[in-house]
């Protein structure tokens, strides 16, 4: 199974239209890349914890929005009235009943109790969903458009387009508001942020909310061209990793380069070779990434 | 625990005449066969988590990506045997060097620039996540479907056997020589380097432990132990296939049962295997049919439990158990 693959297109010679093709979705799917990554970065900058969930928030999302569509009839840009909300009280419920009791504990254990609830919420909705693979039919599924033997697919640019306005919106926040103000001083200093009269839990619950929101985004902006299976966060949670990693743990901008990044490497593999190899490449820059700039695109070489 | 060595001889000796006798009397017992079975894989869990223990609980290198060794042995043994003809007894050796010097290589790359902590973590998954994807698109080695260890009837010479005692006699030497390993590096050089490391990095380089030195070590001699498991996963399973090795499941799996014993404790993993694997096991038996990854779900909700509820696992409580009778005897009360 190769996401975002070219489908019928594959079938053409390798060509310079072939391989523009694969550029111009590869950047409508980098941008979904880097919101969703953007909301692992958030929870990690604000309190050091890496979220290995995060892929399965996002299947969840997935599965709000496609039973939205399919058994409530909305427009799938409706449902983001349904999912952001839904995952920010997902997300802070989980983070009130497990990542709050192990804030202080060594990260390992952190690591841990993530992992263990990915394993869980992805084998609930094996239980519950089977490994069904599901795909909500939407007016916007069949809209293409021709730009100069480019196919310019709706669904895919829209999603680019609401993704990078997510982040923009989620950048003003953290820039230019009380609340965002908070959050970034709870993430630079905890204590002093303390000090200053920052509730600083309340505020971790919030950061972790809204990073889970940028999930329930994404989720509904991939709903119309993207399917739903019980296995689909193991894919974006891998893939959100990568990103944060490769834009530096923690850096805004630093996740939202990257994301594109690394959507264009997958798609441009994907067109050059077979299969799922193209993925290869994505983790070979990760690991290329680990080993030699542990801090990211942005960030200072460490020593 | 004992102090006494000869009480403690006794005890190992004990334990492993009972464990040998176990199938013998397993026979009289109806579906005997199946706890058999059971016995097996936890004999097996309790291997490979004593051998991610090295790595994970002593020098404290929390690797997530354990398939990879475990898929290396078992994949070298059966590409070995079924394309070659090559008795997996000697396949096994080949994959633990396999195994060994990937090991190694990983380690010295991801130590030599210090990543610690998350960042192993993270660079341990995206290897095993490569590996899966790599192997899935190589139709030599079975692609995504897997290599199948193909029966050629009862033959110890070519590590296939009839009877379901057989697999448990060797799975039981396996555990047993991990145990005495794991138990003896405890007490070795090493495994006070190793601790050292996990304890404190900047204190024990400053005392003269090589760091680098120690964790690539830690992770081949992990590794290796791991492979040599994984062919006999193989041989037993009768089959590989990438995820089944290479994916999240394996991994967190190995690891799972050493957390839930107790990091870092010679005997931790196997009490951990001991105490899981059936509590899986059974639960998969009963509703693994109507409800596919049932047990992932159980396992994944015990890690929770324990990382919020008790940290330092079973070991952990004994200890605590043990030391409160120490306190209440010094106190003078019964």
């Amino acid at each position: 199974m190769a996401p975002f693959s070219l489908g019928p297109l594959r079938m053409r010679k390798m060509s310079t239209s072939l391989l523009a093709q694969a550029a111009v979705n590869g950047l409508f799917v980098g941008g979904v890349f880097a919101l969703i990554s953007i909301g692992l970065t958030l929870i990690w900058g604000v309190m050091r914890i890496i979220n290995f969930a995060h892929g399965e928030f996002l299947m969840i999302g997935m599965y709000i929005a496609y039973f939205a569509v399919v058994r409530g009839g909305l427009d799938p840009y409706l449902t983001l009235l349904v999912t952001i909300p839904a995952l920010f009280l997902i997300g802070a419920l989980i983070f009130w009943g497990t990542i709050r009791p192990v804030l202080t504990a060594p990260s390992m254990n952190q690591i841990l109790l993530t992992v263990g609830l990915s394993l869980v919420l992805q084998n609930l909705a094996l239980v519950f969903f089977k490994a069904d693979v599901l795909f909500a039919q939407t007016p916007y599924g069949k809209m293409n458009y021709h730009i100069g033997g480019v196919v310019i697919e709706m669904p895919k640019l829209l999603a680019f387009v609401g993704s990078i306005l997510a982040a923009s919106l989620l950048y003003w926040l953290l820039q230019s508001t009380d609340l965002g103000r908070a959050i970034r001083a709870a993430s630079q200093n905890s204590r002093a942020a303390q000090l200053m009269g920052i509730h600083v839990r309340q505020t971790y619950l919030i950061a972790f909310g809204i990073g889970s929101a940028c999930l329930g985004v994404a989720a509904s902006l991939m709903i119309p061209f993207y399917y739903v299976s019980p296995t689909v966060g193991l894919f974006f949670g891998t893939i959100a990793f990568v990103i944060v990693v490769l834009g530096g743990m923690g850096n805004f901008l630093g996740a939202l380069v990257a994301g594109i990044i690394i959507g264009l490497t997958e798609s441009l593999g994907a067109a050059i070779l077979p299969g799922s190899l193209a993925r290869v490449f994505t983790f070979a820059i990760f690991v290329l990434f680990l080993l030699f700039r542990p801090t990211g695109i942005f960030g200072r070489r460490q020593g | 625990m004992t102090r006494s060595p000869l009480l403690r001889i006794a005890a190992i000796g004990g334990g492993l005449l009972a464990l040998g006798l176990l199938p013998l009397a397993l026979q009289r017992v109806s579906r005997g066969e199946y706890y058999l079975h059971v016995l097996t894989l936890v004999l097996l869990y309790a291997y490979l988590s004593t051998a991610w223990n090295i790595l994970g609980g002593y020098a404290g290198q929390h690797s997530l990506g354990h398939g990879i060794f475990l898929g290396l042995g078992a994949y070298t043994s059966t590409l070995l045997f079924s394309r070659f003809g090559v008795t997996p007894w000697l396949g096994m050796w080949a994959g633990a060097v396999l195994a060994g010097a990937v090991g190694a290589f990983i380690g010295f790359l991801c130590f030599r620039y210090g990543l610690r902590g998350p960042y192993f973590a993270l660079a341990t998954i995206a290897i095993a996540e490569a590996m899966r994807y790599v192997v899935s698109n190589i139709p030599y080695l079975g692609g995504a479907r897997g290599l199948e260890v193909v029966w050629k009837g009862h033959n110890p010479a070519i590590f296939q056997f009839s009877g379901k005692a057989w697999y448990y006699y060797i799975a039981l030497l396996l555990a047993a020589g991990c145990l005495a390993i794991s138990a003896w590096l405890q007490r070795s050089r090493l495994g006070y380097w190793m601790v050292a490391v996990r304890e404190n990095e900047d204190a024990a380089a400053a005392l003269g432990v090589d760091l680098v030195r120690t964790k690539v070590l830690a992770t081949v001699v992990s590794a290796v132990l791991t492979a040599l498991g994984g062919t006999f996963y193989a041989q037993y399973f009768t089959f590989v296939n990438p995820s089944s090795v290479f994916g999240e499941g394996p991994s967190v799996q190995i690891l799972l049962y050493s957390i839930i014993g107790g990091l870092g404790t010679a005997w931790g993993s196997a009490i951990g295997a001991l105490v899981l694997v059936p509590i899986a096991e059974f639960t998969r038996a009963r509703l693994g049919g109507t409800f596919a990854g049932v047990h992932l779900l159980i396992y994944g909700a015990i890690l929770m439990l324990v990382m919020l509820f008790m940290p330092q696992g079973i070991m952990g409580l004994i200890r605590r158990a043990a030391s409160r009778t120490r306190l209440r005897r010094q106190e003078g009360r019964p």
